[in-house]
């Protein structure tokens, strides 16, 4: 059964997550590396055959990617702990200053309950943690039908919002 | 009360759902017990030494009737028959059963009412001055700002997993009622040139913004706040607010839970490298979506009830007569009613602090009463202040003689404000799993010291707060004096520390942390140690203007440390020799 949700849906995954230190052999096919292999292997990891996407842990700057950013497919934003929320604002930055377009996936502890402020904080792949009912899951993008902040799926504050509306009233 | 609109309402019953199936799925095995519990603190439940305790939000502590009759229906429905207002103007709940929770929050809703973020890792019930609307040394109204940072704070999809709980008080007026020198972040709001709004500014002022502070706290880590901007122009308050959270979620440590406060990250990187890291992200955002528009502002504003004020005398006859011959009278007026900006009119403090009460509570029949004296006197609406009594805060000066009459019988017209008996203090060791101590026993054991009330009178403004662990919700900290429940061996002993102020609750002392005088004392014993230090500030003072504080920033804290110390080695002494003598 597929764990991935990608654009709202469940959906077979291509993807493999590698582990490891920046000299890790990577492998043939669609691979997620870390940071370090990626700045590490840059050249290498264009040359093998498959697609290629890095993926930023918690502490890590996503302006270290700042200048990949355009050719890469994928980045992935792990949360080792569900409870650690260092990767929402690595989202935001990755979506809103750096104009992140490609898919941007939460890996690790990811839980049905964070899964809509992920959603607005610009993840659109969630990788859901292997005991997550994804089915049930997907009704989490629905426990709220409006937001008073602007986030990346909707940019302008409901304030503003309001006030449109008002005026055209 | 700001008036939900639809969306508001919205928001809230969606919550509500929300919290419902999350419920369903914990009771169900589905959630463990960490997952559920860090959904159930952002819904104000706690799992307590003896019973769940849920935290209802009163935003910024303003409370209609209609919502502090829905309090008492569930303090009597789901919990014991009362309920604990809290130093951050909530109210809590403590024997509530899990899975009645999500009713109770069905119920809060109906009144528009929740539980949302009154605790867990995000941003808090955003605190303010009880008097905020109608004080008369106000520079704009406070509530207004609350709401807007409330609705900002709300179900924030970057910030509600941050390193650790996060607190923000605004105050509107030029005296500090809010303690915003010991909060995360503390708005002052300041007009460019110094100078105060005129009737004739249009609203919102341009001339108006905040001083912003950082990284005050209390806890283990006590810390008064930095300035990190002296002024910024009221449009800019929530892009700026996201600079210093996005720098804080990403950089606040979240190692040690004891470090995690934005406190510790100010500290650690300084005030200036951490206020050059705000300035850079918010040079990002500034100017952004987020940047606050005249209309938004008139809108909050708009859906704010406003009272029906009469056009009043200054100075009411009967009123004056009566304080003039009824002394009782002239006592509850002179500490439990305070200035109002229309002429007439006076806001009224409700002791929630009467001797063998713990401090902060009331029964779901004062509510009620509470609630039918709100709407006979004070156009429906009510306040929670951080010191845990309630306020009415448009009484006409005519009808102070009613009210005053109506309270005494509900044992809420104990004139202690600002006195030594209106004790800040924490539900500690009888309720709390933190706890080292008890809070309660050793406030009422010095209410009944100091409940020669004319005793008290001489003594004057003293806070007296109290903790039962180093968590500080009893401000401990910022008492003039403070006791800290400690444990030694398994045993309840108390630290004394004194200087600590809340802020400029009146021009002259600052905002200020306690020091601890010495070894900490048994649960018998601090009531004398209490009285000692009474006693050493009676006879150091220059008159009765200079209150107990403004002594201890003037002599410094050793006077009192030795009077306190000297007394208990001699009688320790004394003791020794009638036992050697016996």
């Amino acid at each position: 059964m597929p764990k991935l949700i990608r654009n709202r849906e469940l959906t077979a995954d291509s993807w493999l997550l590698l582990e490891g230190d920046p000299a890790t052999a990577v492998p043939a096919g669609d691979v997620i590396v870390p940071l370090a292999v990626w700045l590490g292997q840059r050249a290498a990891l264009a040359a093998r055959d498959g697609r290629t996407g890095v993926c930023l842990a918690p502490h890590e700057d996503p302006a270290a990617l700042a200048g990949d950013l355009d050719r890469l497919p994928l980045v992935a934003v792990s949360f080792p702990k569900f409870t650690d929320g260092r990767g929402f604002s690595t989202a935001r930055l990755l979506r809103e200053r750096y104009r992140f377009k490609g898919e941007l996936r939460a890996v690790g502890d990811v839980l049905r309950d964070q899964l809509l402020f992920l959603a607005r904080c610009g993840f659109d792949a969630f990788a859901l943690r292997d005991d997550q009912d994804a089915e049930a899951a997907l009704a989490a993008f629905a426990d709220f039908t409006e937001a008073y902040q602007g986030g990346v799926d909707q940019p302008v504050p409901l304030f503003r919002r309001r006030l449109a509306a008002g005026s055209s009233r | 009360m700001y008036r939900y609109d639809d969306i508001d309402q919205r928001l809230v019953d969606e919550r509500v759902q929300q919290f419902r199936d999350q419920t369903r799925r914990f009771l169900a095995g589905q959630l463990s017990d960490e997952e559920f519990k860090s959904l159930r603190l952002r819904n104000g439940l706690y799992l307590q030494r003896h019973a769940p305790m849920l935290r209802i939000a009163i935003p910024y502590g303003l409370l209609s009737t209609a919502q502090l009759r829905k309090l008492a229906h569930l303090a009597r429905t789901y919990d014991r028959g009362y309920g604990h207002f809290s130093t951050r103007q909530n109210l809590q709940l403590n024997w509530p059963k899990v899975e009645d929770v999500p009713d109770m929050l069905a119920e809060l809703a109906t009144v528009q009412m929740h539980a949302i973020q009154t605790s867990g890792n995000a941003v808090r019930n955003i605190t303010t001055d009880h008097f905020a609307g109608v004080a008369a040394d106000e520079i704009v109204d406070a509530l207004v700002w609350c709401e807007i940072v409330r609705q900002w704070s709300t179900f924030n999809p970057e910030f509600s997993y941050l390193p650790r709980k996060f607190k923000i008080a605004i105050n509107g007026a030029a005296a500090d009622r809010a303690a915003t020198w010991v909060h995360d972040i503390g708005l002052h709001a300041v007009r460019a040139d110094g100078g105060p709004v005129e009737p004739g500014d249009p609203f919102p002022s341009p001339a108006v913004g905040f001083r912003v502070l950082v990284g005050g706290g209390l806890g283990r880590t006590p810390i008064i706040g930095h300035v990190i901007r002296e002024f910024l122009p009221w449009r800019h308050l929530l892009t700026y607010l996201d600079a210093i959270l996005r720098v804080y979620n990403r950089y606040g440590r979240r190692d040690n839970i004891h470090k995690a406060r934005i406190k510790i990250l100010v500290k650690e990187r300084g005030p200036e490298a951490f206020d050059r890291e705000v300035e850079e992200e918010w040079s990002h955002l500034r100017d952004g979506p987020a940047t606050l528009v005249p209309e938004e502002i008139e809108r909050v504003a708009s859906r704010f009830t406003r009272p029906a004020y009469e056009r009043l005398p200054a100075v009411d006859p009967g009123f004056e007569r009566l304080r003039s011959s009824d002394k009782a009278f002239a006592a509850w007026v002179k500490r439990n009613v305070h200035p109002h900006k229309v002429p007439g009119y006076a806001a009224v403090t409700l002791s929630l602090k009467k001797t063998g009460v713990p401090p902060g509570d009331a029964t779901a029949d004062q509510m009620d009463a509470i609630a039918d004296l709100a709407d006979r006197y004070t156009f429906g609406e009510l306040r929670v202040s951080h010191e845990q009594n309630l306020i009415f805060a448009e009484v006409a000066q005519r009808d102070l003689d009613r009210l005053w009459r109506e309270l005494r019988p509900l044992g809420l017209a104990t004139p202690n404000i600002g006195l030594i008996t209106n004790i800040i203090a924490c539900p500690g060791g009888d309720f709390c799993s933190l706890a080292n101590a008890r809070s309660i026993p050793v406030a009422e054991a010095i209410q009944r010291r100091f409940d020669d009330l004319d005793h008290v009178f001489d003594v004057g403004e003293l806070d007296l707060n109290i903790s039962g662990c180093m968590n500080a919700c009893g401000h401990h900290h910022v008492g003039h004096i403070g006791i800290l429940g400690v444990d030694k061996a398994g045993e309840e002993f108390y630290q004394i520390e004194i200087g600590g102020n809340q802020g400029e609750t009146r021009p002259g002392a600052k905002a200020a942390l306690g020091k601890v005088l010495g070894p900490s004392f048994s649960q018998g014993e601090v009531p004398d140690a209490i009285e000692r230090l009474v006693r050493c500030y009676l006879g150091l003072r220059d008159s009765e203007e200079e209150r107990f504080i403004d002594v201890v920033q003037r002599v410094g804290v050793e006077p009192f440390k030795a009077h306190l110390y000297a007394k208990a080695d001699q009688e320790s002494r004394a003791h020794s020799r009638q036992l050697a003598a016996a």
